[in-house]
């Protein structure tokens, strides 16, 4: 049997210590810069919830080195158990208030952007469809004509990743693009996602967005770039043998070199 | 009741139905299992640290997976797989339900066996084969399985999707199938036990928490892991004989198109969280009871708020059915079932809270013997807390959609999941090692044992969640390829360097182990802790019956020390005059 003051401070230090680590690993700035508008509003998110779960790691660390502190003191009879009231204030208050900061940031803090990033985009919004492929990102915008040709299965080729169908007056227009997607500043992205083979994830950290793409479904999502620049797209769903470097990027551009660069493009040029 | 002595040495050491036989059986291929899952962690971190390092002496032990001395990317998610589904079903689940389950139920219920012996044996041999069936896998062409712990198809459907997904993955569905198999007997064999088995006095508000949190993680293994049975067979049937349940139209690989039509990658996604959610708290319930029985004999007190314990734990329980939603948050579910999964899941917080602070609150006022089974339990409080912080931003749909699949994902699991669970498996080997054995583990050495695992933990898992805050992908294989991760290189090699001193930590323990078993001071009093349950009215080791006498009858509850009490109060006798669970003072 081992009853030590020794003992006891170590283990006590030991749970400072533990917040020691938090503290010097919070320091150092972790999250990318935000690039979109919706950004702002999930980390937020964030932030609410890294301060609180922060708190309550303080909270919780401290008054386990307390009570094994006060456990190696060695002398004397045990204190007595706390009384039934202040008992039930101990079981209950705790977890009625960690309720409340959990629920409150789901239904103040995040819920309201969740609507908002899967709800229906603005009509002026810029549609792009991504496609993944095993281990690629194909991007296509619709041309003048606004509209997406057919694409179909039985057509894809090695130089036709999408099978497009060319008899379809909606496709001659169609820019297709690999691994790279052109975006505006201050407009409203309306993103089309699917995948023909195993299911993806398009994740730009940036842009506070990631999404799964599923063979079989089409996912909208949409969101607004505010901050030009180019971002890594990474694929973030295990995928296959070439996981790792299935890597695009996003590149925001001013308004008007985007025009610019959209006039350039003809249709399905690389 | 008690049947015979079992005579040669077949049907006493193999094809044993003796509880305590079966739960060694369980708990030493647990323990095997740990040791390759941990190497396959190892390899996953050399990889992670170093990537595209040339490792000569490796490719001379691992020629065809690192051919040329550098790990092939398939390799390292055949790794990732395996480890996850290694650790998670034959290591935690195997120690603590078969290992502990087994050995302890009837010893803490006064009992002389489980209800079904011989359900009992059958279900250890089928998850012997399942084990060694997944290990064989590495050795078929193509290797493990691929897809991840999860198996998502089309990647785990298809069978060109991935190298993995040849026989490798077809192995894998059937080995989890005999697990499941084995884990659902075992499973009705506790339930059964627990209600029916249980000795005279012994009522259910008198069970120690440790039977409560493995009838919980029962009737939770009964209900959750039915559905994972049906879809295997259903991936099965995808893969080998050209249905479409996962699998929608217009799948193209290698610029080919596929015949499937109408299914759905989805389906798989509900029916593997079905169970994959309630598997968490399947694991981690366990090792919580295991701390409460750990925390009372030590500390000399009664358990802080034991009713509000078992009525949290049940209705984390009933919740844990109804959250899994919440791993699938960018999936391409409904978004409105998002919302709904999110408020779900963060009611869990209340149960689990009280159950947290109830631990805590158990430390109350105590002077502890600091003994490294209560070592391991103020750790596992330590990572019950900052794991369960963790479920605060995955919990809710909005961080988790930027945390999703990110190694914040896998700090917090392995905190959870991992490092809280076999902290639970520490301190319940150090606490019944003198039980099972009649000979108690060595105190230095476990003591070192902690000292280098507990910060090892942190610096490795805690490190992890503000790797996931940068965004790094949790499958990723050289994390080089992307700009934004080549930052991070320095961080992932200092845990990379803490991971390896961890795994040396788990040695000194297995070293530890074996070294007791012949060498071990012997332990002559049944009680050595002074410990109120029932197994330590036996003697150590039990005989077959667990009593030579007869059954003990219970008359208190399983945690009545007093206020300066250092004597026993075995749930055997009569408790004290006056009630030693209300304060005196």
């Amino acid at each position: 049997m081992v009853r030590g003051r020794a003992v006891a401070w170590w283990l006590s230090g030991a749970m400072l210590g533990v917040l020691v680590l938090a503290f010097a690993l919070a320091l150092r700035p972790w999250f990318p810069p935000i690039a979109s508008a919706h950004g702002a509003a999930v980390q937020k998110t964030l932030d609410f919830t890294l301060l609180a779960t922060g708190g309550f790691l303080v909270a919780g660390h401290l008054a386990l080195a307390w009570l094994i502190a006060r456990a190696g003191r060695g002398s004397g009879e045990p204190s007595a158990a706390p009384s039934p009231r202040t008992r039930r204030l101990i079981s209950v208050l705790p977890a009625l208030f960690m309720a409340a900061v959990a629920e409150g940031g789901v239904l103040v803090l995040a819920l309201p952007v969740w609507a908002r990033y899967y709800g229906p985009a603005p009509a002026d919004a810029l549609q792009v469809e991504v496609t993944g492929r095993q281990f690629f990102w194909v991007v296509r915008y619709p041309g003048p004509d606004g509209r997406f040709g057919r694409t179909s299965a039985d057509r894809v080729a090695t130089d036709d990743p999408l099978g497009l169908d060319r008899s379809d007056p909606a496709a001659t227009d169609d820019i297709v693009l690999l691994n790279e997607i052109h975006l505006p500043r201050d407009r409203p992205v309306r993103l089309l996602l699917r995948s023909s083979d195993v299911i993806h994830s398009f994740w730009v950290p940036e842009m506070r967005v990631k999404q799964n793409l599923v063979p079989g479904m089409i996912i909208e999502i949409w969101f607004t770039p505010t901050l030009a620049g180019q971002y890594e797209l990474a694929c973030n769903q295990i995928c296959g043998l070439g996981h790792y470097r299935m890597r695009g990027v996003v590149d925001v551009a001013d308004p008007g070199d985007f025009e610019r660069w959209l006039a350039e493009q003809g249709p399905e040029s690389r | 009741m008690s049947h015979g002595e079992p005579g040669g040495f077949w049907t006493r050491y193999v094809f044993s139905r003796d509880h305590k036989v079966i739960g060694l059986q369980y708990y030493f291929t647990a323990m095997a299992m740990a040791v390759f899952g941990g190497l396959l962690a190892l390899l996953i971190r050399m990889q992670v640290a170093w990537p595209a390092r040339d490792w000569p002496w490796l490719a001379r032990l691992l020629p065809d997976a690192m051919a040329g001395g550098v790990m092939k990317p398939e390799f390292y998610l055949a790794l990732v797989t395996m480890h996850g589904t290694i650790m998670v079903f034959f290591v935690i689940s195997m120690a603590l339900l078969g290992g502990f389950g087994n050995y302890v139920i009837p010893l803490q219920i006064g009992a002389r066996d489980m209800a079904f012996p011989f359900l009992n044996m059958l279900s250890y041999w089928l998850a012997l084969p399942a084990a060694l069936i997944m290990l064989g896998s590495f050795l078929v062409t193509g290797g493990a399985a691929a897809s991840g712990w999860t198996a998502y198809p089309p990647l785990s459907a298809v069978k060109q999707a991935v190298p993995g997904s040849g026989l490798g993955q077809t192995l894998w569905i059937v080995s989890m199938a005999l697990f499941i198999v084995s884990f659902t007997m075992g499973g009705l064999n506790f339930v059964t036990t627990i209600l029916v088995q249980r000795t005279r006095g012994l009522s259910m508000f008198r069970l120690p928490l440790t039977i409560w949190t493995l009838l919980i993680s029962s009737v939770l293994g009964l209900l959750a892991f039915p559905p994972l049975t049906a879809a295997a067979i259903l991936l099965l049937s995808d893969r080998e004989w050209g249905s479409s349940f996962f699998l929608p139209a217009g799948l193209v690989f290698g610029d080919k198109p596929l015949a499937h039509q109408g299914g759905s990658p989805l389906l798989w996604q509900h029916l593997f969280w079905f169970l994959g959610h309630p598997e968490v708290y399947i694991l981690i319930l366990p090792a919580l009871g295991i701390a409460f029985d750990v925390i009372a004999p030590f500390v000399r007190r009664p358990v802080f708020g034991y009713r509000s314990t078992v009525v949290s734990l049940w209705v984390i329980a009933a919740l844990s059915m109804v959250v899994w939603g919440h791993h699938m948050y960018v999936s391409g579910m409904n978004p409105l079932l998002g919302e709904i999964f999110a408020v779900g899941t963060l009611a869990i917080t209340v149960p689990f809270t009280v159950v947290g602070v109830n631990l805590v609150a158990s430390l109350w006022g105590g002077r502890f013997r600091f003994d490294t089974p209560l070592l391991f339990v103020l750790g596992l409080l330590s990572f019950v807390g900052t794991g369960g912080l963790g479920g605060l931003f995955l919990g809710n749909a909005v961080s988790d959609m930027y945390l999703h699949a990110t190694y914040f994902v896998v700090g917090h699991f392995h905190f959870m999941i991992g490092w809280v669970t076999l902290f639970g498996v520490f301190a319940g080997t150090y606490y019944w090692f003198p039980k099972m054995f009649g000979r108690s583990l060595n105190e230095t050495l476990g003591k070192v044992h902690f000292w280098l695992s507990f910060p090892c933990v942190y610096v490795v898992f805690l490190t992890m969640h503000f790797l996931g805050f940068t965004g790094m992908m949790r499958h990723i294989y050289d994390p080089e390829q992307y700009a934004f991760l080549k930052p991070l290189a320095g961080l992932n090699q200092l845990i990379s360097v803490a991971a390896f001193v961890l795994f040396a930590a788990q040695l000194v323990f297995i070293a530890n182990f074996a070294w007791s078993l012949w060498r071990g001071r012997r332990v002559v009093d049944p009680d050595p802790w002074k410990a109120n349950t029932l197994e330590w009215t036996a003697p150590s080791p039990p005989p077959h019956g667990n009593w030579p006498g007869p059954l003990p009858a219970v008359q208190a509850g399983p945690y009545e020390y007093g206020p300066g009490a250092e004597e026993r109060r075995p749930q055997s006798e009569p408790p004290p005059v006056a009630p030693a669970s209300e304060p005196v003072a």
